[in-house]
């Protein structure tokens, strides 16, 4: 299986393991990723919030790439990324008149054909291979699946699962071994738009997430976008200095890769600021797994 | 809709429902202030004016009063009051477009750090086509005054492999700066 591959710009800088865990879990289940050729910034948060129309154009040339690199579907790991693809590709499809401007306006002919996916989605799609492929090192495990905003909202645009009560992660991180266990805080806004700009709103939300995991029995939080990791795992940093227990954050792409017997460090584990460690000493090496099998 | 609805404020110009309309294509006098997207915000203890606020203050044509405010800017698009609107007002997408507003008419009341955020993050986004990390937090620092927050966070970042030091511009980072003069272009021609 071959799928056009939007990394964007966090995947290139601060969220290098995420790029990292995911193409070592790619190559795992058989999954080419060809990244599109001189691919731009989505414009993310502050494209949408300053100009509209700019916040379309921006996701609508990589689009336009990825449709003439011949792709039918582009995945976009980012959750930002993705809701601003995905969002472009549900505005143009719905709108005739913006349709029409596009073609001028990003300098490219565009047709409007490709598919937006993200990373939940694409790794739901494999379940069955991530089942065999998985051993036994996650058993025991308890995980929070954090899904945010971006992912599954608005609904009309993520319609790849429900808005208010999805269940694609937890099924893949029953897939890996691990069991996703019941929490409130899910589906809560991490604050990512305010990351840098009001940090004091961000550690509020943050700190609400991190309390309601550990409260619901978690060992880790999953999460599927640079900002609600960021948020999560390099804003706990200053909680843990003052004594606070540790919830390691991971990427789903990490956790699958566990499962598979990846390296840590290979799937970047030790990029994060909030260590893994605790989590890491609970999964079983991969040979021994093998040999209970 | 409501042929009894007033189509122009004073002044001749269209009213801010009305406007707002023909932006976002949502029609905001359809908001009957239920408070469900209030009751679902993130942001709702922080802010003065809370989303059925801010229809509200739409629906009486209150425009300096919402331009100027500093709740449009605190939404953080989580799009959780878009999803459970019963009547398809999108808030967030109405305040999208009020915080476009806000920028054209009246920019001294955009809060100085998301003012800094954003175009810093835009201008990075122009220079090289992708977002040069390092360079948007120089820059924000710059812009926002904010010059010590975050800085014991950059030997973290490095340390990790996280920040690079050299932006790498694209091939087509022309292509990009028109479309970015284009959209700017489109925006000042609107009526």
């Amino acid at each position: 299986m071959k799928v056009g591959y939007y990394p964007g710009c966090s995947l290139h800088g601060t969220s290098r393991e995420f790029d990292e865990s995911l193409r070592a879990v790619a190559e795992v289940l058989g999954v080419e990723l060809a990244e599109i050729d001189d691919w731009s910034c989505c414009g993310a948060t502050s494209a949408h919030a300053t100009n509209h129309l700019l916040s379309v154009a921006l996701p609508a040339r990589n689009l336009a790439l990825a449709e003439s690199q011949g792709h039918a579907e582009v995945l976009a790991p980012c959750a930002a990324c993705y809701n601003r693809l995905a969002g472009a590709r549900h505005e143009i499809a719905t709108d005739a008149a913006l349709a029409a401007r596009m073609p001028e306006l990003i300098g490219r002919p565009f047709a409007n054909t490709v598919a937006v996916r993200n990373v939940v989605e694409v790794l739901h799609g494999l379940l069955p291979t991530i089942r065999v492929r998985a051993g036994q090192p996650l058993a025991g495990i308890k995980v929070a699946c954090y899904y945010g905003c971006l992912l599954v909202r608005p609904a009309e645009v993520c319609s790849f699962d429900d808005a208010e009560d999805p269940v694609t992660m937890e099924e893949v991180v029953s897939a890996t071994g691990a069991t996703p266990v019941a929490w409130d805080m899910r589906l809560e806004c991490c604050g990512g738009a305010l990351s840098v700009s009001r940090t004091r709103s961000v550690v509020r939300l943050g700190r609400a997430i991190l309390n309601d995991a550990r409260a619901a029995g978690a060992d880790a939080i999953v999460v599927a976008c640079p900002m609600c990791h960021s948020n999560l795992d390099f804003r706990q940093s200053a909680m843990v200095r003052r004594g606070e227990a540790a919830m390691p954050v991971l990427f789903l792409s990490e956790l699958v890769g566990l499962a598979f017997g990846v390296a840590p460090d290979r799937l970047g584990l030790r990029r994060h600021f909030t260590s893994a460690r605790s989590l890491l000493d609970r999964v079983q090496p991969p040979a021994a797994a093998r040999e209970v099998r | 809709m409501n042929s009894m609805e007033p189509a122009h404020g004073g002044h001749g110009r269209p009213t801010l429902a009305e406007e707002l309309r023909r932006a976002t294509g949502r029609n905001p006098a359809r908001c009957y202030q239920c408070g469900k997207c209030s009751a679902g915000c993130p942001m709702a203890s922080e802010t003065a004016l809370r989303p059925h606020d801010v229809m509200r203050l739409v629906s009486q044509d209150r425009r300096e009063e919402l331009l100027a405010a500093e709740s449009i800017w605190l939404c953080l698009t989580c799009e959780t009051c878009v999803d459970r609107c019963p009547n398809e007002c999108d808030p967030a997408r109405t305040i999208d477009a009020l915080r476009e507003m806000a920028s054209a008419e009246a920019p001294a009341s955009v809060p100085r750090a998301l003012a800094a955020f954003h175009r810093s993050f835009l201008d990075q986004v122009r220079l090289t086509g992708r977002l040069f990390e390092l360079g948007l937090m120089a820059e924000y620092k710059l812009r926002s005054g904010a010059l010590f927050a975050d800085v014991t966070a950059a030997p973290g970042m490095v340390s990790r492999g996280k920040l690079g030091f050299v932006p790498h511009p694209i091939k087509g980072v022309k292509e990009v700066r028109r479309i970015f003069d284009a959209c700017e272009r489109a925006n000042q021609e609107k009526p």
